[in-house]
């Protein structure tokens, strides 16, 4: 049986000569990301936001969204978002916070579900207090940045400092990149959200560090090697790994957004964009960084330690 | 890399062993379990999530300012008694003040004698007695001219409401234990917030009902003698206060403020029937001393309304028709045979000690649960089949060997999904399915390695060790660093979220597992057998 390879062996694709156009590509992409973020700002969900949202089911055919948009409007509750969820008997109602605090907070639920009565089947209800959901947004951000933290700090102690800085800034690039999509779609940004951006982090890095590896271990072995070329070879030795795990995690996961159901479509959906993200990052701004960082990666422990690390680098290549 | 001492060999498929065992008890009811599987053997299941069986996700919070203003109305009413105790001191604009009670001695050379009295009130929590400083609830400065000041100190009142939260969680406890319902979970989360989790729970209103009610239950006078058209003017007599009916429209009506009895003074409370009527009404019954108090008011105040007051609102205000002296009544209003349960039920399990407040609440239906187990389970299986083709596709037999132990890692999930009771969400099926995805990484790792060693001319067995050999590093590497990611997902997650890492965590570690040992024993195993003189890859 031929077996499927995507690339032949021994591509020798230039990917570093790209580097002038990959820097600026996503550096334009963050440049506009950022813009959206600040014109258009995330469609933050009652996570953050604090609200209520309720997730209905007509008995009885498809629902009539203008009916309960006007029936919802005539309760006096702030902003209703009512929107069609999935399919066309599912609902999805968003009801802004509250003023009054907790007890008028409570009391959304209660009111709506007198209006609505029994004609609907009420799937989900969730409901955020002001003070919770700005822990909760505390929180979010504290978590993506201590895993930033803790993973420049193993690299740093894996690798040199240069790479440890190189996979953060890939990875923030992901991020920026990440939340701009969320921006730009308006697809809403919750709880689960930032869990999609922490695996994203994850992902990316776990993609950077195989090709580190690859790297460094090339550094070992040709040591004068010019740095460009070097880098344009461990990436290519490294490629078809790079696409067939990119492969078998875009598989798992277009499975996951098109049969794991709508409530979790925006997290897999996100997932889904960073992973492409982060296997981009890893070929065109992780590994490009490091000529930029420090052209010869000066003071590389790694390359003066060959004589005593005989088994990685003496061998034949 | 490619031998395996036999004692190795037998600790990997041991572990598998054991791994499906603890999978069976998944597929067997409850009962069949309790009938045919042996109990020496684990007969957990795994447990599922809010979002995925249905049910209520509540955090409470202690509404601390509420609580403040009770404790500081109850000091300032130990204050105006402490005052007047003989000899009289006389003082002037005693009130509370945001979060201190302060009032004004009239007499200079009164002052010290007041102090020592308002020292009395401070309230000692812990005497210090074992070397900790000692804790009062109150502390009090003296101003110039006489005027004292007393508001809460620091410890007290972190003292205080760790007791408010301790008790509130028993009281909770207590109430939802006698609906006898649901098993619901509650615990202490932070200093004041109390989380109660309720899977299955079928009518979330209800339950949140019960929990959320103050219960605070008093009988007060009513003053015919003021109109609550009159009262609500502000002609309010001094000791007196306008309260709602929770019936007649919400037509406020004059009680007194002091109550003549509380629900602590109540020893049991019932739902029966109306003799004549037949309406659902709450009988209950009264203490000794409740039942003594209560005779002497009835006998004094004949033909008057008393008002039953639950939590700020009259249930109803029946006259005093003779006095009442067998200790046992009962109290109408309007009720449906379950609201008269919901009500004896809060009545035995007594109030709250302060008000609580809904911070946050998830609740999922049933039939949306239904629908995720289902979307999950589909995604899952089509998504892990699509893995295992392309594998097929792109590794031939070293795919099948990579497909068998993509299985092996799945049963291993599962297992310790098991073991360790950890609840598995909805997103935490998307982590699974992530897992199966990111978990063949380390079979590329291996598998293009070892292309590469034996495409620069070295023999199968030596690619093959040394293909394990070098990945080995790389993996170790990128899934520590996924995992550090995982693990700070953990730790800040709640809910779903928490499920999500979980699994991920999970997927991680019996990924690294499989790769570093099953794989590489499947292959040993293959080489050993067939002595290939190429490796298909």
């Amino acid at each position: 049986m031929r077996l499927l390879r995507l690339f032949p062996d021994d591509t020798k694709i230039p990917f570093m000569k790209w580097r002038k156009w990959s820097f600026l590509i996503s550096g334009i992409a963050s440049v506009v990301c950022f813009v959206v973020l600040y014109t258009h700002g995330m469609n933050t969900g009652i996570d953050f936001q604090g609200g209520t949202l309720m997730e209905i089911q007509t008995k009885s055919g498809p629902a009539d969204l203008e009916a309960i948009r006007n029936q919802l409007n005539g309760l006096g509750l702030g902003e209703v978002q009512v929107q069609s969820f999935g399919a066309e008997d599912d609902v999805l109602i968003r009801i802004a916070r509250q003023e009054g605090g907790d007890e008028a907070q409570t009391a959304v639920v209660g009111k709506v579900q007198a209006a609505l009565g029994d004609k609907v089947d009420y799937r989900r209800t969730e409901m955020v207090g002001p003070r919770v959901s700005g822990e909760l947004a505390q929180n979010g951000i504290l978590g993506i940045i201590s895993a930033l933290g803790l993973i420049m700090v193993y690299v740093w102690f894996r690798f040199e400092w240069q790479y440890s800085l190189g996979a953060v800034i890939a990875t923030l690039h992901d991020v920026v990149l990440t939340i701009g999509f969320f921006a730009i779609t308006q697809v809403e940004f919750n709880l689960s959200s930032i869990a999609a951006i922490l695996t994203i982090v994850g992902y990316s890095l776990n993609d950077t560090v195989v090709v580190y590896d690859r790297i460094r271990e090339m550094r070992r072995k040709y040591k004068r090697l010019n740095l460009v070329v070097l880098l344009d070879l461990a990436i290519n030795q490294t490629l078809t790994r790079t696409t067939n795990t990119a492969l078998t995690t875009l598989i798992a996961l277009s499975a996951l957004v098109i049969f794991g159901g709508e409530v979790i479509r925006s997290f897999t959906a996100s997932m889904l964009f960073g992973v492409l993200i982060g296997t981009y990052s890893s070929i065109f701004i992780a590994a490009p960084i490091l000529i930029f960082l420090d052209p010869q990666l000066a003071g590389d422990k790694s390359a003066k330690k060959v004589e005593d690390d005989g088994d990685e680098a003496a061998e034949p290549a | 890399m490619l031998y395996f001492s036999r004692w190795k060999v037998t600790t990997i498929l041991l572990t598998i062993f054991v791994a499906l065992v603890v999978l069976i008890p998944n597929y067997l009811t409850s009962d069949q379990i309790k009938t045919y599987w042996p109990s020496w053997l684990p007969g957990r299941q795994v447990v599922l999530g809010l979002d995925l069986q249905g049910g209520v996700y509540l955090l409470y919070q202690v509404d601390v300012n509420d609580y403040k203003q009770k404790r500081l109305k109850a000091l300032e009413g130990d204050i105006r008694q402490a005052m007047r105790d003989e000899p009289r001191i006389g003082y002037t604009g005693l009130g509370i003040q945001g979060d201190v009670v302060q009032l004004k001695i009239r007499d200079a050379d009164k002052v010290e004698e007041a102090a020592k009295r308002l020292g009395n009130l401070l309230n000692p929590l812990s005497t210090g007695a074992l070397g900790g400083a000692a804790v009062t609830e109150f502390q009090f400065d003296q101003g110039s001219d006489g005027l004292m000041r007393l508001g809460f100190s620091e410890a007290g009142l972190d003292k205080r409401l760790g007791t408010v939260v301790q008790q509130s969680i028993e009281v909770i406890r207590r109430r939802v234990d006698q609906m006898g319902a649901v098993e619901p979970s509650i615990q202490r989360q932070g200093s004041d917030r109390i989380l109660v989790e309720a899977p299955g729970e079928k009518d979330p209103a209800r339950l949140k009902n019960i929990i959320g009610r103050t219960a605070q239950m008093t009988f007060h006078l009513v003053d015919l003698n003021v109109s609550a058209d009159e009262a609500a003017k502000g002609n309010l007599p001094p000791g007196e206060m306008l309260l709602k009916q929770k019936e007649a429209g919400g037509m406020p009506m004059v009680v007194d403020e002091t109550p003549l009895m509380t629900g602590e003074d109540l020893t049991d409370a019932q739902t029966s029937f109306q003799s004549q009527t037949n309406e659902p009404v709450v009988s209950f019954r009264l203490s000794t001393s409740g039942a003594r108090k209560f005779a002497q008011v009835t006998s004094d105040n004949v033909g008057r309304l008393f008002a039953i007051v639950l939590d700020d609102e009259i249930i109803s205000a029946p006259r005093i028709n003779e006095p009442i002296t067998q200790g046992s009544g009962q109290i109408s209003g309007n009720f449906s045979v379950e609201t008269a349960n919901d009500l004896a039920v809060l009545l035995r399990a007594g109030a709250l000690p302060a008000k609580l407040s809904v911070a946050e609440e998830r609740t999922v239906g049933p039939g949306l649960g239904a629908d995720s187990i289902a979307a999950g389970e589909r995604a899952a299986l089509i998504g892990t089949v699509a893995v295992v083709i392309f594998m097929l596709a792109a590794y031939g037999l070293f795919g099948v060997f990579a497909n068998i132990a993509l299985v092996v890692n799945l049963i291993l999930i599962m297992a310790i999904i098991t073991i360790l009771q950890a609840t598995l969400t909805l997103p935490g099926i998307a982590g699974i399915v992530l897992t199966m995805g990111m978990a063949v990484d380390s079979n590329v790792l291996i598998y293009e390695r070892i292309r590469e060693e034996q495409r620069l001319g070295r023999s199968p067995v030596s690619a093959i060790d040394a293909g394990f050999r070098r990945a080995f590093g790389t993996i170790l590497d990128a899934n520590i660093t996924t995992l550090i990611a995982a693990i700070v997902l953990f730790q800040m997650g709640s809910g779903p979220v928490k499920g999500f890492a979980v699994t991920h965590v999970i997927g991680i570690v019996t990924t690294m597992f499989t790769a570093i040992t099953f794989t590489r024993l499947v292959v040993a195993t293959w080489v050993r057998y067939r002595r290939p003189s190429v490796v298909p890859l």
